[in-house]
């Protein structure tokens, strides 16, 4: 949600681990992408680079906790706030953890012509979560997803990488429990 | 196939290196085979498909047969499709909706239809390569490649002429020179405005910094539209070209591509185009010799519509909040970084190329006098066949609706075609002989927008799909102008009143003037032209919102408070619409009338779309 500017920046506590710390092979990786870019050469546009640095921070983490944000907001030499401001106006970025499964619906205007907001309706109510959301056992995430251009198969399902077409309501239950057999 | 680099310095050497290519390519291909790969392709099951091709090629031991994986054929009603051309006489078959298990008799039959199997007939031509003897409705320049090579290999797109415009220009041509063709062509922008692309050049061209850029938008957000992601997936050379010619001449030796990061696959293709074109010397130092030179980076946006207005995206590449700012200065001006820089849509680029092989006036004999050239749309929504078309400009949405489209799903009735995405607007049966261009589409209250064009039918509320845009603009407003970010806002409460039967006539005067007041002071294009959906639909369908309010009904059936379902004495208890009920609310002994729990039903309309025998009321 581009407009978006209440959520909340996780902070950091006793019963939520610092990701820098519980994963540092991922601290590595996201330390050598950032000292690989050209930054000397680019005096005065370091921030050209922080787009791109929050997407590959968002491949190795899954989300953008505030100690990544701190990381990354020290290599670029920028203010948290600005990466912050970045994050959360883009709604591809997220501060929040998503869950291991993520649907998403597709909110095209193809889609919705064909019933889209049905199919995203019924995926809330089976999983007992709003749009935006994950659940607390961390297993689904539901959210609404800009146009993937697969009009065709209208309405259209993202189920993690993967395009579910053609879906009516009757599908939601059984694209839950097939996600649910997988996660075991 | 891996051929040393060659080093062409000069245009003759480029001639001679593309008849080559191809001589290598017909000499060893007879038959090739063109499998469809772009992301809606793989989403119908092209890769098993290609994997039963291959396997069955090796188990026929056929020689002079090749696989060929290409971009999107445009012909997404019947994914997955596969093309066989037999390379001497051009001559082919087009398959649809093909299964691994008929890769056996496909490779078997040649350019001879394999029996029962769908076959489609194409319905376009290319005005590049050949005249129009068969009437065919489209005409692909933009797509001429598309579904026809392979994106992945450079060869393939220069035995198709590529990389002669960049040749030519470099060459033979002044900057001055380029900017003049291109603006003698006609040639508009069509990633929605339409503005002379050649008058942007100009601009460029004119100024006095030695840094300037170039800009390729594909950052694709209209929903219900992937003209631009299947171009770059099946083309991305074209785009790449055009790019460097810009730069020419405009004086520019920096191109970025600013691409959504949702196309994965387009990201990947135009990875592999940019890093070939480097090492064939197409990009980078001193380009056929010419000492000019140019390169193409990759930017990804992150999900904000607003970025496709060219201050926001300028802004989103400079790693800031993608907000608009005021113009003047325009990008041509002041753009990236300060410097002077264009700004254009992938399929504005895709053009280029050519133009600049064929000349301004082959390219004015084709479309309209206001607007030459074709479009491409991507036809979605309640029609027979979706798909991805282009078409001369001047053709008429019947001829687009009814002859391409192949008219209306389930039988149903037309009632409006949405363009132009959340700036557009709705176009009524009545004006369906209407022939489409950027001026007729702005006299019908729409807009060309980027090319997404959606068929509605008479289940669709006019109401509903005004409010379902300005949800949408409310998400994707970045709030930076208060017209915006408060106006649309308003605007969303009031349908959101009306749908709910809950306004009043003074909520229509109220959505009226409250449209106009944003068209007239919200800062960038996404807020100027975001009531238009309202604007148009109000317009258009007036009666729609009358019922909605006067009588407390939705016409079409939609607005689920203004609705309920009930079973009538038709009911032949077979239970069918009792098993596909998702939320259980249908009650009823077998063989005996059932009954709805209206407080428990979703309104879903599962049970209507289920029933046979006609016992389900809408009410």
């Amino acid at each position: 949600m581009a407009s978006d500017t209440s959520t909340n920046v996780t902070t950091p506590t006793a019963d939520a681990p610092n990701l820098l710390d519980a994963f540092p092979d991922k601290r590595q990786a996201l330390e050598e992408y950032l000292d690989s870019l050209p930054l000397a050469r680019a005096a005065g546009r370091k921030k050209g680079f922080l787009i791109q640095s929050l997407h590959r921070a968002q491949a190795i983490f899954g989300y953008l906790p505030e100690e990544v944000q701190v990381l990354v907001a020290k290599k670029l030499e920028l203010h948290l706030s600005e990466v912050y401001g970045v994050i959360s106006f883009y709604s591809f970025f997220t501060d929040k953890p998503v869950g291991k499964h993520k649907i998403n619906v597709c909110t095209g205007t193809a889609c919705f012509v064909r019933g889209a907001d049905i199919i995203l309706q019924e995926f809330a109510r089976q999983l007992k979560i709003s749009e935006g959301e994950t659940s607390e056992d961390g297993m689904f995430s539901l959210g609404g997803l800009r146009c993937v251009g697969a009009c065709s198969l209208a309405p259209v399902v993202m189920v993690n990488e993967d395009v579910e077409g053609n879906v009516e309501p009757p599908m939601v239950k059984k694209i839950i429990r097939r996600c649910m057999q997988e996660g075991e | 196939m891996t051929v040393a680099k060659p080093i062409i310095t000069n245009s003759a050497q480029l001639t001679e290196f593309t008849a080559q290519t191809r001589t290598r390519m017909s000499d060893v291909t007879k038959i090739n085979i063109l499998v469809s790969m772009g992301t809606c392709g793989i989403a119908a099951g092209t890769t098993p498909v290609l994997k039963a091709l291959e396997e069955s090629l090796a188990a026929q031991n056929l020689t002079g047969v090749k696989i060929t994986r290409v971009g999107c054929m445009g012909l997404c009603h019947s994914e997955p499709t596969i093309e066989v051309v037999d390379t001497a006489s051009g001559k082919s078959v087009i398959y649809g909706n093909v299964k691994a298990s008929h890769a056996e008799a496909i490779v078997a039959a040649g350019v001879h239809p394999a029996e029962g199997l769908k076959v489609i007939e194409r319905g376009w031509y290319y005005p590049e390569d050949e005249e129009n003897t068969q009437d065919a409705p489209q005409a692909r320049i933009v797509l001429r490649n598309s579904g026809r090579i392979n994106p992945e290999d450079i060869q393939e797109y220069i035995a198709q002429s590529g990389y002669q415009a960049l040749c030519k220009v470099l060459l033979e041509m002044s900057p001055k020179q380029v900017v003049a063709e291109i603006t003698d062509s006609g040639l508009r922008g069509r990633g929605g405005g339409g503005f002379p692309t050649g008058r942007k050049w100009s601009f460029a061209n004119a100024q006095k910094p030695k840094e300037k850029y170039v800009i390729c938008n594909a950052d694709e957000g209209d929903p219900g539209a992937f003209m631009d992601r299947a171009i770059l997936e099946g083309d991305p050379h074209a785009v790449l070209e055009a790019m460097a010619i810009a730069g020419f001449a405009i004086g520019a030796k920096n191109g970025i591509v600013y691409i959504r990061a949702e196309y994965p696959l387009a990201i990947e293709r135009l990875q592999i185009a940019i890093h070939q074109a480097r090492e064939m010397g197409f990009l980078g130092k001193n380009i056929f010799g010419s000492g000019f030179d140019f390169d193409i980076d990759l930017k990804f946006g992150a999900g904000a519509f607003v970025c496709g207005e060219e201050t926001a995206l300028i802004a989103s590449i400079e790693g800031k909040r993608g907000e608009p700012t005021y113009k003047p200065p325009f990008p041509a001006i002041a753009g990236l970084w300060g410097k002077p820089t264009i700004v254009n849509n992938v399929e504005t680029f895709a053009n280029v190329c050519a133009i600049i092989r064929n000349g301004a006036g082959w390219f004015k004999r084709i479309g309209t006098t206001g607007s030459p050239g074709t479009k491409v749309f991507a036809l979605a929504g309640k029609i027979n066949q979706v798909g991805l078309i282009e078409v001369p400009m001047g053709t008429s949405l019947r001829e687009i609706i009814y002859g391409i489209g192949k008219g209306i799903r389930n039988g149903k009735q037309f009632k409006a075609v949405q363009t132009g995405g959340p700036s557009g607007g709705c176009i009524k049966r009545d004006q369906l002989d209407t022939t489409i261009d950027y001026d007729t589409l702005v006299l019908l209250g729409s807009m060309m927008g980027s090319g997404g064009m959606i068929i509605m039918d008479e289940d669709d509320c006019m109401v509903s799909v005004a409010r379902f845009f300005l949800e949408f603009t409310l998400d994707e407003s970045c709030g930076k102008c208060t017209p915006c970010r408060i106006g649309n806002k308003r605007l969303h409460e009031m349908l959101t009143k009306i749908t709910q039967g809950k306004a009043d006539m003074q909520t229509l005067q109220k959505l009226r003037d409250l449209s106009a007041s944003i068209k007239d002071t919200a800062l960038c294009g996404l807020g100027q032209s975001s009531p238009n959906p309202v604007r148009s639909t109000m317009n258009q369908f007036e009666d729609e919102y009358l019922a909605h309010i006067l009588e407390g009904k939705c016409p079409a059936g939609v607005c689920a408070d203004l609705v309920t379902y009930s079973i009538n004495e038709n009911c032949t208890g077979c239970a069918v619409c009792k098993k596909r009920c998702p939320v259980d609310c249908i009650r009823g002994e077998k063989k005996s009338v059932h009954v709805i729990d209206a407080e428990a039903c979703i309104k879903c309309g599962m049970c209507l779309s289920s029933c046979k025998f006609n016992a389900i009321d809408r009410k």
